[in-house]
């Protein structure tokens, strides 16, 4: 009861508009935006108040909350959740010449419904000492029996592994996908569990000699504090997969106004400055996440891996394609 | 107007008080999202079952039966056996034990098992070392792996078992000497009375304190998913998150949930023709017998054990990390961390305290199927994964939400925004929902122990209602209630999932700011707020453990 009387001190001051201020839905973690939000709030002194938790969650309480949502910004680390989000009917179009020209368009929504903020690649790693990196070639070839018990990988109800599968059907279709899921599970050294950094360990400690991870996973643990991260990145090394074909598969980090938005003009400006550049210098250095502005440098480690060719995929099918994915996971074993 | 009224007649059904008709109000908005669960049944969810059916469901069952099986069997040894030597013999350590057996209580399962991860897995400091030690590889030696179904049954269990020692320590101070010592007399030999007379008289607190245990277990998320695990909950998660199903995931949560609700009425048909309070006024102290040598170390080792590998391991793998972590993790938002958590523990440990007494008094006045199966449902939530209790929250508020706000329009003209959604008050509902079955659950087993007659005789000396209430009962109840309140308090500081999804703007708790860090696989720095979430816990443990013990010697 102690917060009765606030909720009829908010029921008398919700006419009146408070100063400028941007409400975002977060299902990407705090410490991974929010001193971007604050650094926005320092130029523009416009307030950004955040909730973070699980993407698919907050995109239930945007739907729950309806047009009244007070969300103006949903922020994911995935484009499945946005496109899943823009289906649902929750985000609106706008249009902003800096975000469309900053932002290639292989990594937005045609209409405008959201837009890549950040560029994460999904990758092979490999124990350096046991692996030849001349035996690696593509995402196909991890099926390969040759394999057989070496290959760490987290579980299915991972979504980068879900938008790895999606994409796979997307370029072979149905029957080829399955078959390819039937032989990688095949080559799995242990049940799926953990997160990314448990398979780079998990190689390290020669629990298998292959992985499939995210690159900044590397690159936070290449740059962490703690000596014993460190010495097992130092073990592996990342191989970019499908360099002579389609390219490296990629996801973004990205972003969408709701339609239930009343600081419109607000979340635009918030979007522009994700993508400005000493934003996207940030995604390089403190998150290690390749910037999705051209001409950005990344930090250190980023700058020395070398260049690399991008799945040129438009993104929004890994949404469309998601729960057909799941689903061809399921059928083939993969916890 | 006088003729047309009845005459009044006290406790008939006839008479319903203010209080009752409030009591059920309240019963029934806190039913909402259970209801709104298991309503999903009739909705339609497409093809999703034909392909859970043919992939994976079999998995999740077999694994949720097992987890639940696993951490039933292990934690009922691990929280009776240790209550009975603490209470009824007297060893070097045992008062001590006596509380510390309690503060794997305050350690989130996640958090134990990230850290039990941390130092056990393959890539772990014991595991590296032994391989430099030996020049051995990966698959040379033989060491057993903690991400597994049967890790997972041990770190629940290692976690989960105090439920059972506080019920079960409760229910044994209560217990007269008397009945033991008639056993006694009957040439019943003490290892004998343990399994023939107090065993069975505490059986309905240790069934109490096994039900939770269960709930918790089919409803933890973080450990099996971490574990690799492919439980119940998880595929909810699956089933939500990867196939785009929201209804499936309800429908399955509403299968668990009737799962639940079957084991409890069996458990209840099971012991309805028993009745468990003393029929004799005489409740004499039971004199703690005094160990020695061998016996008394066996006794020790026992009851260390658990504290040993539930608490004192963890902790201390948590303080080593923020020993490396602590100048970065420690921040000016961490004191409001504190705050926020606290805060919401201790309104809704009393609010569930408070809930759980009107529901179980009104339970005991107008005895009936409604009221016995409305509080049976109402401690359902507790076997409901967060998220899932969090969207049916939701639904109902933010209907109630709009409906508000055409009315608020229409007055004052549009342009609101919510007025609940988002809010403190629906967070804390929320937690009310998912843990009132704690309160329930100790005011109940306490309540069992409240003879009929003793009301009878307080109405004769014209002593009823609210001063029966204060003056007979919660003298004798104390304890329970104490339990209640330290059970929810330290949920509610370890809960995480709807928390996430509910809280208000710029609203974090230790818990969320420890799963943000862990779930980045930054256990270091998740150590600080989750040792914090540990520490915070402690205190009330600590302080509840002795008030309930001096509850016993008040009485005796």
């Amino acid at each position: 009861m102690k917060y009765l009387p606030l909720l009829f001190s908010l029921l008398l001051a919700l006419p009146t508009a408070p100063a400028e201020q941007v409400n975002v839905y977060s299902g990407r973690k705090e410490a991974l935006i929010k001193p971007l939000f604050d650094a926005f709030t320092q130029e523009t002194g416009i307030r950004v108040n955040l909730v973070t938790g699980k993407a698919d969650a907050l995109i239930k309480r945007l739907e729950l909350e309806g047009e009244r949502s007070p969300a103006d910004l949903l922020v994911t680390v995935d484009a499945g959740r946005l496109y899943r989000a823009q289906a649902l009917g929750l985000l609106q179009p706008v249009s902003s010449a800096q975000l469309e020209r900053t932002v290639p368009e292989v990594y937005r929504d045609p209409q405008g419904y959201w837009y890549g903020l950040s560029i994460r690649a999904r990758v092979i790693v490999y124990a350096k000492e046991q692996v030849n990196p001349a035996q690696l070639s593509t995402y196909e070839a991890l099926a390969d029996p040759v394999w057989s018990g070496q290959l760490c990988v987290r579980s299915s109800a991972n979504i980068y592994n879900q938008s790895l599968v999606a994409a796979m059907l997307v370029h072979h279709g149905q029957d080829a996908t399955e078959q390819w899921l039937r032989g990688l599970v095949a080559n799995f050294a242990r049940a799926p569990k953990g997160g990314d950094r448990d398979q780079i360990k998990a190689v390290a400690a020669g629990q298998c000699r292959l992985a499939l991870v995210n690159t900044y996973y590397l690159a936070g643990m290449l740059s962490s504090a703690i000596a014993a991260e460190v010495n097992a990145a130092r073990q592996v090394a990342l191989f970019w997969p499908n360099q002579m074909d389609r390219g490296a598969h990629v996801n973004i980090s990205g972003a969408g106004v709701t339609r239930s938005a009343q600081h419109k003009d607000s979340a635009v400006r918030l979007l522009e400055y994700l993508v400005s550049v000493p934003a996207q210098e940030w995604y390089g250095k403190t998150n290690h996440e390749f910037p999705i502005r051209a001409g950005v440098a990344g930090g250190e480690i980023l700058q020395s891996w070398c260049e690399f060719k991008a799945d040129d995929l438009n993104l929004t099918v890994l949404g469309e394609k998601n729960q057909a994915a799941v689903r061809a996971m399921d059928r083939a074993g993969w916890k | 107007m006088s003729e047309a009224k009845p005459p009044l007649q006290r406790g008939g059904l006839t008479h319903i008080s203010p209080w009752t008709a409030a009591t059920a109000l309240a019963g029934a908005t806190l039913l909402l999202p259970v209801f709104v669960i298991t309503a999903s049944v009739f909705l339609p969810s497409g093809d999703i079952w034909r392909h859970l059916y043919d992939t994976v469901l079999a998995e999740y069952l077999r694994n949720s039966l097992l987890l639940a099986l696993g951490v039933g069997c292990l934690s009922l040894p691990l929280g009776v056996l240790p209550a009975w030597l603490v209470t009824l013999y007297r060893f070097p350590g045992s008062r001590q034990l006596e509380w510390a057996l309690l503060l794997p209580l305050a350690m989130p399962a996640y958090i134990i098992a990230y850290t039990y991860t941390g130092m056990l897995d393959v890539a772990g400091p014991l595991q590296s070392w032994l391989r430099a030690a030996f020049a051995w590889h990966y698959g040379d030696y033989w060491f057993p792996e903690v991400r597994s179904l049967p890790g997972a049954i041990l770190m629940l269990a290692l976690v989960l078992y105090p439920y059972i020692y506080l019920l079960a320590r409760a229910a044994f101070l209560e217990q007269s000497a008397c009945v033991v010592e008639v056993a006694r007399t009957l040439g019943v030999r003490p290892a004998q009375a343990f399994f023939k007379v107090v065993l069975p008289l505490a059986r309905p607190a240790i069934s109490a304190g096994l039900a939770l245990v269960l709930m918790e277990t089919l409803a933890d998320y973080g450990t099996v998913q971490y574990f690799g695990v492919a439980t119940f909950t998880t595929g909810v998660f699956k089933t939500w998150f990867g196939l785009g199903s929201s209804i499936a995931a309800a429908q399955l949560s509403a299968l668990l949930m009737l799962f639940v609700l079957c084991l409890l009425v069996l458990e209840q048909r099971a012991r309805r023709l028993s009745r468990y309070h003393h029929t004799s006024a005489r409740n004499t102290r039971l004199e703690p017998v005094t160990l020695r040598r061998h016996v008394a170390l066996a006794a020790f080792c026992l009851c260390a054990a658990p504290v040993l590998f539930g608490f004192i391991i963890p902790a201390g793998q948590l303080l080593l990390w923020v020993i490396q972590t602590w100048h970065s993790s420690l921040d000016s938002s961490f004191l409001a961390l504190v705050w926020n958590s606290m805060e919401l523990a201790f309104i809704t440990a009393l609010l569930a305290l408070l809930l759980a007494l009107a529901v179980c008094y009104t339970r005991r006045r107008h005895a009936g199927l409604v009221t016995n199966a409305a509080s049976r449902l109402l401690g359902m939530g507790y076997a409901v994964p967060g998220t899932v209790i969090a969207v049916g929250v939701l639904i109902p508020f933010t209907w109630l939400d709009r409906h508000l706000l055409a009315w608020y329009d229409a007055l004052f003209g549009a342009g609101a925004g919510l007025l609940l959604s988002g809010t403190i008050f629906i967070l804390v509902f929320a937690y009310l929902v998912r843990f009132l079955a704690l309160s329930l659950n100790a005011v109940e087993a306490g309540l069992a122990k409240v003879k009929p007659s003793m009301d009878e005789a307080g109405r004769s000396l014209g002593v009823s209602g609210f001063s029966l209430l204060r003056r007979v009962h919660i003298p004798i109840l104390r304890g329970s209630l104490l339990t209640g309140l330290l059970l929810v308090f330290v949920d509610v500081l370890k809960e995480l999932p709807a928390t996430l999804i509910l809280r208000p703007f710029n609203f974090n708790t230790l818990a969320v700011r420890a799963y943000e860090l862990a779930n980045e696989e930054r256990l270091a720095e998740a150590a600080l707020p989750a040792l914090a979430i540990v520490l915070a816990g402690i205190i009330p443990v600590i302080i509840l453990s002795r008030a309930i013990s001096r509850s016993r010697a008040a009485y005796a």
